[in-house]
């Protein structure tokens, strides 16, 4: 989908982004973790030539992208920002169509489009369409933010920090918020951010990046049990490991087939979608040794015992 | 109540100022006592609303021009090719402030002869610097997210400047072209001192054979001109502008 070729920027002396090749397949999302300074943040934006780079090249669905102009090339991508950048003088409904618009859309077309988007982001059109961006908090800001960037319909979504200006609720949900949306649109995502347990929440695959390389391309899972740098084990935390390697995986997938041992009425319960961490935590809790793992219907998938638990918490 | 008692007190304004050079006349009796000898309380080598429309129109004329001139300078040296034209730009803009206009007069008459011209030459390099201080302010003070965002979405540097760095320093646009153009209908009376038809002719009348109610109307009608313009282009600002501004 995304194919990035031994990219390189350099400002006169500093070289911010140094040599980075990466493959980014289509609908997976994409994390780009990294320090400040590490050049995750102008990696991104050679992406979409807001920086364009000082050698190497990017390929979108194998075309370069320097075959076209532009500004062409960014209404194909979709792009949210810290901070969003709503236009204040814009309603949020204008704000939405903005890319649309630049595209000539009609406007039955774009009507139809903000509302589909205004209902996906669960901000009622008859309530939010005609409202202006300082009437809203920063959780809608947000929303509105990532509606602007999806309304063109783009097969890539670059986001830079989107959730870095929100607090820790807001921020969950949003990320939750992000999921479904993926989920729902199949959008390619690549992700910046500087928060490890975003990375690991969001990714499907995650780049750690320091100084300019990307020290290490790989799923979650492989960054914890097989880092490449010392340096990528010291970011994703040494401590907690066990756990957040646990914290990647859902109980459904991990369900033992079966009732569990013992007395039924003992055990806890769990959904398929809670991750091992939040199932080691709830025994903890209980006091008890195994739980039942029931899906979306409340129907019984498997049991989970604290030694299979232990068994996947380590490399 | 504070906001009608000022509503109150510019239309009662208005209605004095067109009044008063409706039927200049009927105010007559009110000026007599600050003439002497017997010479006319109100001025009579001319029609008074002809001269303030005739003020008016030239101020028009000449802040139209600043504007546009300003405006386009703020615009060039706020692009990253024009960056480098800020300090002449600046110098140029502020000579046409610090240049006294009577000054400007005096050069101007030997090159463009008597009359209107020199005026709105003057006019014009006086009214350049609030324009053009408001248009940089403006166009500098957007937040540098929603010029990120714009890029971002696919806006052609023209796209970006027309359809939000230009809506969102109209507000301070605006107020410089207002501020200029208040500066201007009271300086545009020293355009009758070579021979543009304006107020400043009542003025200097009265200078001339010292008639301090001939002074006093052509003070007067300027001044309540200035202070009525300046309140009903801020009332339009307002109206027109109440969301552009950044909370």
């Amino acid at each position: 989908m995304i194919t990035i070729e031994n990219l390189t920027k350099r400002y006169d002396s500093a070289t911010v982004v140094d040599d980075v090749s990466l493959e980014i397949a289509r609908h997976s999302i994409t994390v780009i973790v990294g320090t400040s300074g590490s050049g995750k943040s102008t990696l991104l934006r050679m992406v979409n030539r807001l920086v364009e780079p000082s050698s190497g090249r990017v390929l979108l669905e194998g075309r370069d992208t320097r075959a076209e102009p532009a500004h062409l090339l960014r209404r194909r991508i979709g792009y949210v920002i810290q901070g969003y950048g709503l236009f204040p003088h814009r309603t949020v409904s204008e704000n939405i169509a903005t890319v649309p618009r630049l595209l000539n859309w009609d406007a039955a077309r774009i009507r139809a489009r903000v509302e589909e988007l205004l209902r996906a982001f669960a901000l009622e059109p008859a309530d939010y369409a005609g409202k202006f961006p300082y009437q809203l908090s920063g959780g809608q800001q947000q929303r509105v933010g990532v509606a602007r960037a999806l309304a063109a319909e783009p097969a890539v979504l670059l986001m830079d920090e989107p959730f870095g200006a929100l607090d820790p609720i807001i921020r969950a949900k949003a990320q939750d918020d992000l999921l479904d949306i993926h989920r729902r649109f199949g959008t390619t995502i690549v992700l910046v951010t500087h928060d490890m347990d975003e990375a690991f929440r969001l990714g499907d695959h995650v780049a750690v990046m320091s100084a300019g390389r990307v020290l290490q391309y790989d799923r979650p899972a492989a960054l914890i049990t097989r880092p490449a740098d010392p340096l990528v084990s010291r970011m994703t935390g040494l401590s907690d490991r066990a756990l957040r390697l646990l914290s990647l995986i859902p109980a459904g997938e991990a369900a033992l087939p079966g009732e569990m041992p013992g007395d039924a009425a003992a055990g806890a319960e769990v959904a398929s979608s809670a991750t091992l961490r939040d199932v080691l935590s709830e025994l903890l809790w209980r006091g008890v040794e195994s739980a039942r793992v029931l899906d979306a219907d409340g129907r019984t998938l498997g049991h989970l015992t604290v030694t299979a638990i232990l068994a996947r918490g380590r490399p | 109540m504070k906001v009608r008692a000022a509503t109150v007190l510019r239309i009662a304004a208005l209605v004095l100022l067109l009044a008063f050079l409706f039927w200049p006349q009927r105010f007559a009796p009110l000026f007599a006592p600050l003439t002497q000898f017997g010479a006319p309380p109100i001025y009579d080598q001319g029609n008074l609303l002809t001269l303030a429309l005739a003020q008016l129109a030239t101020v028009l004329c000449a802040t139209a021009a600043s504007a546009l001139v300003a405006v386009s300078l703020a615009v060039l040296v706020t692009r990253p090719s024009g960056a480098q034209f800020l300090p002449l730009s600046r110098t140029l803009v502020d000579i046409g402030q610090t240049f006294p206009p009577v000054a400007v007069l005096a050069v101007a008459v030997p090159l463009v002869g008597f009359g209107l011209k020199p005026t709105l030459i003057a006019l014009f390099a006086y009214g350049l610097l609030p324009i053009f201080e408001n248009s940089l302010a403006g166009l500098r003070s957007c937040p540098p997210a929603v010029l990120e965002a714009a890029s971002g979405t696919g806006m052609t540097t023209g796209q970006r400047l027309r359809s939000v760095e230009l809506p969102l320093a109209m507000p301070l646009i605006l107020e410089g072209i207002r501020l200029s153009l208040v500066i201007n209908v009271g300086t545009a009376t020293i355009g009758s001192t070579v021979a543009a038809k304006g107020l400043g002719e009542v003025i200097i009348a009265g200078l001339l054979s010292n008639n301090t109610a001939f002074i006093l109307q052509g003070a007067l009608v300027t001044g309540l001109m200035a202070v009525l313009l300046y309140d009903a282009l801020a009332g339009l600002e307002r109206r027109f502008f109440v969301t552009t501004r950044l909370d």
